[in-house]
């Protein structure tokens, strides 16, 4: 599947009560890519992926998943798509075991399976044990192994490490690029940076458009935001007169550093100037360049 | 901390808020009050009257037609079979389509003239002792006074003598009526709360967004949820019955293969409705609710808690497409009748219908899609 498209839709739209949630999105995912999927809370990412995996019917847009029609052939999408949702969606009165094997009987797995993905996933000496009973990160174990077992051409996962320890959520991610080297696609939704570094493309959603897409690089290269860091004794009283500055559209206190980001190099150094500071240039994170562009979706909102 | 009107109004407008927000619960709270005081008001009546009787008279003279009138001039009685035969009326009684049979023997003419006290029978169904109480009371006053005012005066007239013989439950006891019918009731309470919790459990816990996303057909999560249901219905069943003979000595006379046969299809029609309840739920306590909404009626006016005859038009209709009401004459035909397949027909096919209609909306409920 490597190279092929596995997700290519576009003009979706959605809307809830007169609300429109989803507004004419295009995405395209190559086979075998991890794409990001990032925005604010409530811009439209799980209502999205809900379209893509044939849980939602679109009010509009058009396009293929896995090469079937998003819009007609959401029954034979749900067999090749694997959906992890944002919230824990097995059931906690059955064990881990009991859990997997009611998935393998509605996907007409063999036994072997449920037995070979414990043992995959490091699920065997919990197995007994009840989901309800498991911490977050077993759970999301629990939860990604329930979705991969059927061995789908796509998996979809909505902020899948939500709450979960930094080791948990390097295992998590380890897994997941083992995946995308058999040829797995993913679409993983996360409001982590660097969760969306280590994805190969991202794709940035506001308010229910989506804004900008790319790899990291040319989404951070795109947004021509100047980032300046300035050491000072005291970083919170200049923060707060440096906000009020012209030129200035970031502040954000680093320790006893603050970076200073905006649009324009020459009236941003003469905002530090004008405060008696000098800056040297640092990469812009892509975090400034997400609130940059929230607050640009905010304007055009407006 | 002292007492604060402020935060009191805070707190009863969010109150208020929400309860205008959970539509239901709110219709419940004018609507089962309504609802309960037409019941009551309008349609129990625990002295039913106009009940269908069924007259055998073999000779049909002014003698029979005089005790006709008399019977409906009572208001009890409403000659619906005038000119039955012996084993047609055994039939109408068994299969609950009469209340009475009135049997005027065919010399009752003749012995009247010779001045004699012939005997007129009134057979009563007694399986439901309340229904048929106060029409059997209004007899003596007949014998009394009507009888005698109807019948043509003539030279040597005798006193025509009534004999009552209350069919499947002389003595007349409540447990024979009410224990077969709390079979039916306790059935609707249990099996169709507990399946009309069946989606919305997986809707609160978030897990339907998963089951969804697997494959699985609309048909095939039905019958997985209701057929543990079944099982525990089956379980009830015999517990209940059970009880009815050990504890409360009630006559069994019919074939009990037939009685669980229709049980099991009364079963099927009610964990079929509390799951068609639960697609339209969403919430568990709205699932609930709907299920308390429709016991209500299920125990007014079915004929459980009130005779189904001294109802009015009106709530007879509502009682007749509810399950509980074709199971309660299922059971007493069989159990206190001893009646055979061939008499419950009609039970069966009622019941049947509301499977296949309820199972079919169910189905075309159910959403595919969290749309």
């Amino acid at each position: 599947m490597t190279g092929a498209t596995a997700i290519d839709v576009s003009g979706l739209t959605k809307s809830f009560g007169g609300r429109t949630v989803v507004d004419d999105v295009a995405l395209r995912v190559a086979g075998g890519e991890i794409a990001g999927f990032l925005g604010p809370n409530g811009s439209g990412k799980t209502t999205c992926i809900r379209m893509i995996c044939g849980l939602l019917t679109p009010d509009a847009g058009s396009g293929t998943v896995l090469g079937l029609d998003v819009r007609r052939q959401q029954r034979q999408i749900r067999r090749q798509v694997g959906y992890m949702t944002q919230k824990f969606s097995f059931y906690e009165d059955l064990s881990i075991e009991e859990n997997l094997a009611f998935v393998a009987g509605l996907y007409g797995l063999p036994r072997q399976a449920v037995r070979d993905t414990l043992e995959d996933l490091g699920l065997t000496s919990r197995k007994t044990q009840l989901a309800g009973s498991l911490s977050g990160g077993w759970k999301q174990r629990l939860a990604l192994a329930a979705c991969i077992m059927h061995q789908p051409r796509l998996l979809l996962l909505d902020e899948p490490t939500a709450g979960v320890d930094p080791m948990a959520r390097r295992q998590f991610w380890d897994e997941i690029h083992a995946r995308a080297l058999g040829g797995m696609t993913v679409l993983v939704s996360t409001h982590y940076m660097d969760e969306a570094e280590r994805c190969h493309r991202i794709n940035y959603i506001a308010y229910g458009r989506l804004v900008v897409s790319g790899t990291v690089a040319e989404v951070i290269a795109g947004a021509r935001l100047v980032t300046l860091t300035v050491q000072s004794a005291r970083p919170g009283e200049l923060a707060e007169r440096l906000r009020k500055a012209p030129g200035v559209g970031q502040v954000e206190p680093f320790g006893t550093a603050l970076h200073v980001t905006g649009t324009d190099r020459t009236r941003l150094e003469a905002a530090l100037e004008a405060e008696g500071v000098t800056g040297h240039p640092v990469e812009t994170s892509l975090e400034d360049v997400f609130i940059r562009l929230m607050e640009l979706s905010e304007d055009n909102m407006r | 901390m002292s007492f604060s009107p402020t935060r009191l109004r805070a707190l009863l407008r969010k109150e208020f808020i929400q309860m205008r927000r959970d539509r239901v619960t709110f219709a419940m709270m004018l609507g089962v009050p309504i609802m309960q005081l037409l019941l009551f008001g309008y349609a129990i009546n625990s002295d039913p009257r106009d009940m269908p009787t069924a007259l055998v008279a073999p000779v049909q003279d002014r003698f029979s037609r005089s005790i006709a009138a008399a019977l409906e001039n009572s208001g009890y009685y409403r000659i619906t079979h005038p000119a039955a035969g012996i084993a047609e009326a055994e039939r109408l009684i068994t299969r609950g389509e009469v209340s009475f049979v009135v049997t005027v023997p065919a010399d009752f003419g003749r012995r009247m003239q010779q001045g004699d006290r012939p005997q007129i029978l009134v057979e009563a169904d007694g399986s439901d002792p309340s229904a048929t109480s106060g029409a059997i009371a209004a007899l003596a006053r007949l014998a009394e006074g009507a009888f005698r005012r109807d019948l043509p005066a003539e030279p040597a007239s005798g006193t025509p003598e009534i004999v009552t013989h209350r069919r499947y439950n002389p003595e007349g006891i409540t447990q024979y009526n009410i224990v077969p019918g709390l079979l039916g009731v306790i059935l609707q309470m249990t099996m169709v709360m507990m399946t009309a919790m069946a989606l919305t459990r997986e809707i609160e816990r978030g897990t339907m967004e998963n089951l969804l996303a697997m494959p699985a057909t609309p048909a095939e999560i039905m019958i997985g949820k209701i057929t543990p249901f079944l099982t525990v219905g089956a379980v009830q069943v015999l517990v209940i019955l059970g009880a009815a003979w050990a504890i409360f000595d009630v006559p069994f006379v019919g074939s009990l293969g037939l009685l669980l046969a229709g049980v099991m299809v009364f079963v099927l029609a009610l964990v079929l409705l509390g799951y068609l309840i639960s697609t339209a739920a969403r919430t568990q306590m709205q699932a609930m609710q709907i299920a308390i909404f429709v016991f209500l009626p299920s125990v007014l006016l079915s004929g459980f808690m009130f005779p189904f005859r001294g109802m009015p038009g009106w709530a007879q209709a509502i009682g007749e497409v509810l399950p509980v009401t074709h199971l309660l004459r299922l059971v007493r035909a069989v159990m206190l009748k001893g009646a055979g397949f061939a008499d419950v027909v009609p039970q069966f096919a009622a019941l049947s219908v509301m499977v296949a209609v309820l199972g079919a909306l169910a189905l075309l409920r159910f959403r595919r899609t969290l749309d």
